[in-house]
Formats: structure tokens, C-alpha cells, sequence
């Protein structure tokens, strides 16, 4: 490789520019607007005033409750089902790959808007198709907006339904980088699919697992638009409130940016330790 | 072997059996999307259970276009997405060519940095962002707001980088001794070459573009001036709206890209397999 510092700042500046003006820069600033009282006119420098709000604040801790409660549920079925989705897809002995390929895989590029529209919809009280299904198997239909519980489920099912596909794509190209004759090997030993499972595509897999884990978790952490459009706002009274629908509301609702700074940078800080644990996970053995 | 192969045949009968169930549930709200699309209001709102498509999508989409100026704000998403496309493409295959072919001062660094808050989630920038292009620049409800801030994005850098640094350097070394000019090699040699990687990265920018919602929200909330899934975000919670027409609206802006990516899934894959290429 040649050294040639201009030829190469000619083909980077354009991006480097944008990407200092709109993501470094940003970064930087939204952690000085953190330290800043917002709300009077000029800004003026307040170390706690955002953070020491923060700590005291139920709303706070409500957004933090329900979105790790959505990350600790929803993440681990939604993984474990792409999993299964892409060994099944993977399987030479499946026919009509391209239909199963299409159910699955589909909902990636269905928009946030277009199916929170959807499932609000599937999932109305009385004339939701869901609740009708439900009732015409003999079940109690559930009030999915009106009580936390349902309502919590609802956006996981929601969430679990868009990326789960998303996931096993991810997953397939992994599965597909394993060699055959790993398994070949093993069969000859006569060891059991299931137990070829357990021992030799899990563990081969862990690194491209605890990817998607890690994408997963970063993105649920910022859930918005499911909690705002499918649960109307986060309703019931809160019950889906997320850091992501905190921040909306009051970065730019009541226009408080220092304190959606400060909610911008706890998450922040959680996607930080996420991405840690992910480099310890997956680091190379001595 | 008798055994053997009726093992084989059960086996499969097992998977389709798991399959196939799991399929049509996931299929399922994107049908009663469509299907929901043709009914009229009083139909989706009775008591029975309707499964097939009725014909009143016309209807609906007539509803829609009186609720809100649809036409317009897809418009609006159709040349953004081309803009922000074509631009992304250019901007990241760019550096990624820079990144991969040249050693330079500051290289480390531009790298280091990059990655290093690949992972820092959006909801970080957004506030300054905001406070920037709405106050600052002044550019709230044009299309420059919605075309240039998400260009930050370095996942296409990254992904560019791996593509032309895995090509073999004789070929451009080749063009080189000729006294070619480097960016006419980018341009006419490695470019090319680089199509079905430039493919996969265009097929999912676009789709981001086309799908992004949070921040047209923000910056673009002027009627006039709302993408398709802001415009239609906006009708969702409204008591006196036409849910046909809203489903209309879902089908406008969902059964495009499905169509895309029936026809080039192999990019589409590529693209979202390649975020997990380090």
C-alpha cells in the first residue's frame, strides 16, 4: 500500500465532514448539554441540575424499568426463535425454501409506521382480529391496550415479529460459514442431530449470537415508535413508557434538552457496558 | 437403509410440520394487512371474521388522500430515498476505497474513531442534531434535513472498506503503471467491480431512507412537508380517520418493497448478513 496523504484526504473528506458535523460533534455536545440547565435563556452551566434530576425522577425510573423488562424478555425469545428459524431454513431437507424464506424474512422491510398500524389494529378490543380468533377457540379476548400486562406483551410481540427474521439472516450466514465435514465427522461417529446441535453448531455460532444479541439489545433500548404509535404514547397511564419515548417527550415536547441529554446519555452508558460484555464474551482464548 | 431413509422422510415431515405453522403466523399481519386495506370501515369494525380480500381499495385510498395529502408525502419519501441513495453510495464507497487502498497520516485514528462509536445508540445525537438544522441552520421542513444529517451513517464506510480491500492490488497497480489517475481507477476500475457490494449497500440504504421515521418526525412536521410514514404516523390515534385508508396507506408504502425484495433478495441478504462482518 502506498502512502499518499492528499489522494487519500480527497476521497475521505466529504464523508469525514459530515460524520464530524453529524455524529461527532453531536456526541460530544449532547454530553456538554447534559451539564446544563436548558431551560432559561442563555443556557447556563449546572453539573446536577439534569443529573440530579434524573435520580430522583419516577418517570425516569419507570421508562428504565419497562425497557429493560422489554430487553430481558423480548431479546432472549427473540433470538432463541431466529435461532431455531435459521437451522430449520438451513435444513437440506426442506422443500419450498422460498416461501419459508419469504414468511420469515419479510418483515424486514416492513416499516415501524405500516405495521404498528397493523398490529393496533389486529389487536383492537372488540373487533380485533386477534381477540375474534381467540373467542371463536373458546378463550377470554384480552384488552391489550387497557392493562399493562397485555399491553407490555403486545409491543413485545410486536418487536418479536419485525426483527426475528432480521436476526435469522444474520444467523443463516453464520450456520452456512460451518463447514460439512464438521458434521459429516460426527455423524460417522453417530452423534444424535440434537446433540450435534447442542455441541457443535451452538458453540461455532456463540460469536455471531452474541452479535445479534448486542444489535438487539442496543436497538430495543431505544424502542420509540412501537410504544408511540401501538400503545398510544406508552399507555396505559405509563405502563410502556420507554427511555426512548421519555427522551421524545421531553427533549422535544417540553423542549427540555438538557434533560433528554442526560436520558440520551444514560442509554448511552448502558450501550457501552452492553458492548463490553459483548468484547469479553467473544474474546479470543489464550 | 429402508430405516434409514424413513427416518430421513419422518424427519422432514417434522420440519414441515414445525414450518409451516410458524411461516403462516408470520404471514399473517401482512396479509390482514392487504386485507384490510380493501374493507370499508363498518367491515373492519363488525363482529365477523373476514380473512379474504373485499374490493374497495380505491375506497380506501380515496379516504386516505382526504385525510392526508398521501400522493404528496410519497413523493417526497420516493426522491429523498433516490437522493439520499445515490449520495450514501458515493460518500461511503469514497472513504471506504480511501480506507481500504491508501496508508495515510491519521489513518488509526479515522479507523479507531469509526468503530469506536459504531455502537453509541442514535438517541445520543438526535437533540444536538435537532438543535443544529432546526435552529441553528435554520433547515427544518426542507428536504436538505432530511437528505444530510443521516449520511453520518459508517456502516457503508465499513462495509465499502471490506469489499475493495479484499480485491487483489495488481489490478489496480496495473492501471497505475499506465499513468492512470487514482480516482479515474476508483471510478472505472474498482467501482465496477465493486457492483454487487454497491448493490446490497444501495438496496438497504434506500429501505432505511424509505422506512425512517423518528427523524422525519422531528425535523419535518409540517404537513407539506412529511415523508409517507410520517404523514401516515400522524392519522394513527385520530378519532374521525378512515382505518381503511390507513391500511391503504400501509399497503402503498410496504408492498413496493416487498416486491423489491422478492426480486433481489440475494442483495438484501447480503447487505443485512455483511452487518455482522467485522
Amino acid at each position: 500500500m502506498r502512502y499518499r496523504n492528499a489522494t487519500a484526504y480527497r476521497f475521505l473528506t466529504p464523508y469525514l465532514l459530515i460524520f464530524a458535523i453529524f455524529w461527532i460533534w453531536p456526541i460530544i455536545s449532547s454530553f456538554l448539554i447534559s451539564f446544563q440547565a436548558t431551560r432559561t435563556v442563555p443556557w447556563r452551566f449546572a453539573p446536577t441540575f439534569n443529573w440530579g434530576r434524573l435520580i430522583g425522577d419516577p418517570a425516569f425510573f419507570n421508562a428504565l424499568k419497562n425497557t429493560l423488562l422489554i430487553l430481558v424478555i423480548q431479546v432472549p425469545v427473540m433470538i432463541s426463535l431466529a435461532v431455531v428459524m435459521a437451522v430449520l431454513l438451513n435444513s437440506p431437507l426442506l422443500k419450498a425454501r422460498g416461501l419459508y424464506r419469504f414468511a420469515f424474512f419479510a418483515p424486514v422491510v416492513v416499516g415501524e409506521v405500516a405495521y404498528s398500524a397493523v398490529f393496533r389494529l389486529m389487536f383492537s378490543l372488540d373487533f380485533g382480529i386477534v381477540n375474534k380468533l381467540l373467542n371463536s377457540v373458546g378463550l377470554e379476548k384480552i384488552d391489550w391496550f387497557s392493562n399493562v400486562t397485555p399491553a407490555m406483551a403486545l409491543i413485545m410481540i410486536a418487536v418479536t415479529w419485525r426483527w426475528a427474521g432480521y436476526n435469522a439472516i444474520i444467523i443463516l450466514a453464520g450456520l452456512q460459514s460451518i463447514p460439512d465435514d464438521v458434521y459429516e465427522a460426527a455423524t460417522l461417529d453417530r452423534v444424535s442431530k440434537l446433540k450435534q446441535f447442542f455441541y457443535i453448531t451452538l458453540p461455532l455460532l456463540k460469536p455471531v449470537i452474541v452479535f445479534c444479541a448486542v444489535l438487539s439489545i442496543i436497538g430495543t433500548m431505544q424502542l420509540f415508535t412501537e410504544p408511540f404509535l401501538i400503545t398510544e404514547r406508552g399507555g396505559p397511564g405509563g405502563g410502556t413508557e420507554t427511555l426512548g419515548l421519555l427522551l421524545y417527550r421531553q427533549g422535544f415536547r417540553s423542549l427540555n434538552f438538557g434533560y433528554a441529554s442526560a436520558i440520551a446519555y444514560t442509554m448511552a452508558g448502558l450501550a457501552i457496558a452492553i458492548t463490553l460484555v459483548q468484547l469479553w464474551l467473544t474474546r479470543e482464548p489464550k | 437403509m429402508t430405516s434409514r431413509s424413513q427416518r430421513r422422510l419422518g424427519r422432514s415431515i417434522l420440519l414441515h410440520l414445525v414450518l409451516t405453522p410458524l411461516a403462516l403466523i408470520w404471514l399473517f399481519p401482512l396479509w390482514m394487512m392487504v386485507v384490510f386495506s380493501t374493507m370499508p370501515d363498518n367491515g373492519i369494525f363488525s363482529p365477523g371474521i373476514e380473512l379474504l380480500p373485499h374490493d374497495g381499495f380505491l375506497d380506501n385510498f380515496n379516504n386516505l388522500q382526504r385525510d392526508t395529502n398521501f400522493v404528496g408525502a410519497i413523493g417526497i419519501s420516493v426522491s429523498v430515498a433516490v437522493t439520499y441513495t445515490f449520495l450514501s453510495v458515493l460518500l461511503t464507497s469514497m472513504a471506504g476505497w480511501a480506507l481500504a487502498r491508501y496508508d495515510f497520516l491519521g489513518k488509526g485514528v479515522v479507523v479507531a474513531i469509526i468503530f469506536g462509536t459504531i455502537t453509541l445508540p442514535y438517541a445520543v445525537v438526535l437533540i444536538p442534531q435537532f438543535i443544529m438544522v432546526a435552529r441553528d441552520f435554520q433547515l427544518a421542513n426542507t428536504w436538505i434535513a432530511l437528505i444530510v444529517p443521516p449520511l453520518f451513517n459508517s456502516l457503508g464506510v465499513l462495509f465499502m472498506r471490506q469489499a475493495f480491500s479484499m480485491m487483489p492490488a495488481e489490478l489496480f497497480d496495473a492501471a497505475r503503471v499506465e499513468g492512470v489517475k487514482e480516482w479515474r481507477i476508483f471510478l472505472f476500475v474498482a467501482l465496477p467491480l465493486a457492483r454487487p457490494m454497491l448493490a446490497a449497500l444501495a438496496i438497504i440504504l434506500f429501505l432505511a431512507s424509505w422506512n425512517n421515521y423518528l427523524w422525519p418526525l422531528l425535523i419535518n412536521s409540517q404537513p407539506g412537508a412529511m415523508t409517507a410514514p410520517v404523514a401516515l404516523g400522524t392519522l394513527i390515534g385520530l378519532t374521525k380517520v378512515s382505518w381503511g385508508g390507513i391500511m391503504a396507506g400501509a399497503v402503498m408504502l410496504t408492498v413496493p418493497m416487498l416486491i423489491v425484495f422478492v426480486l433481489l433478495q440475494r442483495h438484501f441478504i447480503a447487505g443485512i448478513a455483511a452487518g455482522a462482518v467485522k
